[in-house]
């Protein structure tokens, strides 16, 4: 059968169970648009800017499972993609970008919004092609999706001249894929699993790391029969929150940087380390050299390439995280480690890290223990990247799979609001909150308009605290004070809503907070609260820059303070 | 510090050495040398890449390597006992009384003339490094006009071959076939 270009991926788009596309047109990618109404099985959202684009198919495919598909014109369509695209690059999302080219023989000629966007993206994509044979396109299309979401997921962007989606050619969607080279190791090594079996019975003080490697394995129920067989207390990374029910006995929070008190000295003090699905980046270890210094290392993750490369490691074990733990769960013994648990329980008692002071004024942690109460912790959270963004992490109780939403590895300011799009295309009938920073929502605030238009429920709280806010918080700790470049003036974020024809509320004292949480719940429709929170607020405990895990700071305001949650948190 | 010879078997298409020497870049290697061909596997590419760095640094390099979709096996061959070989055209200004005497150094090393002009010639060395750095040391003194080197190539020694019987050979057979019946 002959299909043009454009038909043939639009139909393998469908053969591999694309839902929803996220994008904008352009003149090089309008013949593949014009082909959209051939397709009615396919929804198209469509954005303000190809950023939100991309963040949208990220936000889509971590909660989906699916492939997130964004597309863009040439030029710079595609080249405002780039960020989106480095960012599920570096948080292992599966996603598929296809972006309009100029015409074959205007390429190489700096036509009319022409852009080398494969040489540019090489860098940040699993794998990438541009399409000068229109019959090889059902082969691309296949091979995009495969690599996209086996092995390490990941972006990958298929390029195509305007005249490929316009060219007929005989089109068959292969059954079978023709990678020979690309063969993603599964299974763990038997002898590298009884290793680790054994230093696990036979570890004193062990501590899980748990990443991000779990949620995308869908490993939960093998992580918590490993934590609750061998009694070991489970720390996570950033993205690994919502790997495992934060209110679990054997849940310690978060580690690293911006981590809990006692997650960091648990893991400074343990003697093995089983770190699942993550990749030892420098917010989460601090200093290497001090990173668990009495510890083993067991390293599972199914990116060889991950394995000693930050941190020395004494076991590693390549394959799926899901496949590896359920085979290591055959060898582990039941195990009790009470002391070690008294210690680090110890730890919490005298070193709180979430405790929030009574303030007449908002404090942004309170808001998020708020939201928290408001919405029973069974929202799906969405970050941007800042200060809020570790109290989000901080301060909601994460219990349900995958409930965190937030952009990790490449810390995009401006992420929350284009992936709460996302987010909620993907869960229709849950309660979507996006938590953000008055500088991070404002990099993509355009995306109220999609939120409206596509009727979208999303819930925003903005922590405007006047400030690019993280930044301010070195300035003040690092450099002396000087608020260089960091105050932020307006906007009057409930006129802006309401111009987006979004209902907005703004509360200023603490009273306010709970109400409008609530009247942001009531409404039907997408709402926006902006909080006027305390502007030099800051986030702790924090491990300064270049220090170990273990020489963490802590709030120096402790007067007054108190523990919104029950002893075990 | 030291250098390693990467041999990297790849897919040969367009592109692909963009992305080993792109990807050697960003991750902090500078590349001593790179050369490509073709080898015994059709739509098979063969690098050898000599770089610099630690065992633990290579290593990662390696890896990263191996990671890329185009590349079917990375192998740093550095500690396994080898022929490495490069070729290099020299040329060197020769007159009628210096000619003789670089014809006798250029006969020791075994190496060849291969160009003669009235003021030069081209001499043509295969051998390792060490080997074309003595011989360019010998030469330097009559006045060298040009040279270049094709960067290392590589094989270890003894029967064993890098694209041997691993999963990668069975699924080129099916590669093959596949492109036959395409």
């Amino acid at each position: 059968m002959k299909m043009t270009g454009a038909q043939m991926i639009l139909d393998g788009f469908v053969k591999e169970g694309v839902e929803v596309m996220f994008g904008i047109l352009g003149g090089a990618i309008l013949p593949l648009y014009d082909t959209l109404p051939q397709f009615p099985q396919l929804r198209h959202v469509l954005t303000r800017h190809e950023q939100g684009a991309a963040h949208a198919a990220d936000g889509y495919a971590r909660v989906s499972g699916k492939v997130g598909v964004c597309m863009a014109t040439s030029g710079p369509g595609a080249t405002n993609l780039v960020t989106g695209i480095a960012n599920a690059f570096l948080d292992s999302v599966p996603m598929v970008a296809i972006t309009g080219q100029v015409a074959r023989p205007f390429i190489g000629k700096d036509a009319f919004q022409e852009i080398d966007i494969t040489g540019i993206t090489l860098p940040i994509t699993k794998h990438n092609y541009l399409v000068m044979d229109t019959a090889s396109l059902p082969r691309v299309v296949k091979e995009a999706f495969h690599l996209a979401r086996t092995g390490r997921p990941g972006p990958v962007l298929i390029d195509v001249p305007k005249d490929v989606f316009q060219e007929q050619a005989e089109y068959q969607y292969p059954s079978q894929l023709d990678l020979p080279s690309y063969q993603p190791t599964v299974k763990g090594h038997p002898a590298q699993i009884k290793k680790a079996a054994r230093l696990i019975n036979e570890a004193q003080k062990p501590v899980i790391i748990a990443g991000r490697g779990i949620v995308i394995s869908n490993a939960y129920a093998q992580l918590k029969e490993l934590a609750e067989t061998a009694q070991v207390p489970v720390i996570t990374t950033l993205l690994g929150i919502s790997s495992f029910p934060q209110s679990h006995v054997l849940s310690y929070g978060m580690l690293g940087m911006h981590g809990l008190a006692h997650a960091n000295l648990a893991v400074s003090g343990a003697d093995l380390i089983v770190a699942i699905g993550m990749r030892f980046d420098d917010r989460a270890t601090g200093a290497v050299d001090s990173f668990a210094p009495h510890a083993r290392i067991i390293h599972i993750d199914i990116d060889p390439a991950e394995i000693g490369k930050n941190v020395r490691v004494d076991v590693p074990i390549v394959g799926d995280v899901k496949n590896v733990l359920s085979a290591l769960n055959k060898q582990t013994t039941p195990a009790q480690h009470v002391a070690w648990i008294e210690q680090i329980d110890e730890w919490r008692r005298t070193r709180p890290s979430l405790n929030i002071r009574d303030s007449e004024s908002v404090l942004p942690q309170y808001v998020v223990n708020q939201v928290h109460k408001a919405t029973g912790g069974k929202a799906t959270i969405v970050t941007g990247v800042g200060q809020h963004q570790m109290w989000a992490a901080q301060h909601y109780q994460y219990d349900d799979p995958n409930s965190l939403i937030s952009s990790g590895g490449l810390g995009t300011m401006g992420f929350g609001l284009p992936a709460a799009v996302g987010v909620q295309v993907a869960r229709a009938d849950s309660t979507v909150w996006c938590l953000d920073g008055d500088g991070s929502f404002q990099m993509t605030i355009q995306e109220l308009a999609t939120i409206a238009q596509e009727r979208l429920p999303v819930k925003v709280a903005i922590f405007n605290n006047g400030y690019l806010g993280m930044v301010r918080q070195w300035q003040e700790l690092f450099h002396g004070r000087r608020y260089v470049a960091t105050p932020l003036a307006g906007p009057d974020f409930v006129k802006v809503a309401e111009a987006y024809g979004i209902h907005a509320a703004r509360a200023t004292r603490r009273d306010e907070v709970a109400p409008a949480i609530a009247q942001a719940m009531n409404h039907a429709g997408p709402f926006v609260i902006d909080f006027v929170v305390e502007p030099e607020e800051n986030v702790y405990p924090m491990v300064p820059p270049g220090g170990g895990l273990a020489e963490l700071l802590e709030d120096p305001k402790k007067e007054g303070v108190k523990s919104p949650w029950p002893s075990t948190r | 510090m030291a250098k390693h010879t990467l041999i990297a078997l790849v897919e040969d298409r367009p592109g692909v050495l963009n992305r080993m020497a792109s990807l050697c870049r960003r991750r902090g290697f500078n590349i001593e040398s790179i050369a490509v061909g073709h080898t015994e596997t059709p739509r098979l590419s063969r690098m050898t890449i000599v770089v610099e760095g630690t065992g633990t640094m290579v290593e990662q390099l390696r890896k990263q390597l191996d990671k890329l979709v185009v590349t079917m096996k990375v192998s740093d061959i550095t500690a396994d006992n080898s022929v490495d070989r490069e070729l290099a055209l020299i040329k060197v200004k020769a007159n009628s009384a210096t000619r003789s005497e670089i014809m006798q150094i250029v006969d020791i090393f075994r190496a060849g003339i291969v160009d003669v002009a009235a003021d030069s010639v081209i001499v043509e060395v295969t051998g390792d490094e060490d080997k074309i750095d003595s011989l360019l040391s010998l030469l330097r003194g009559f006045g060298i006009r040009e040279v270049t080197r094709t960067g290392r190539i590589a094989m270890v020694r003894g029967s064993t071959s890098l694209g041997g019987a691993d999963k990668g050979s069975s699924a080129r057979t099916g590669r093959r076939q596949k492109a036959s019946g395409e």
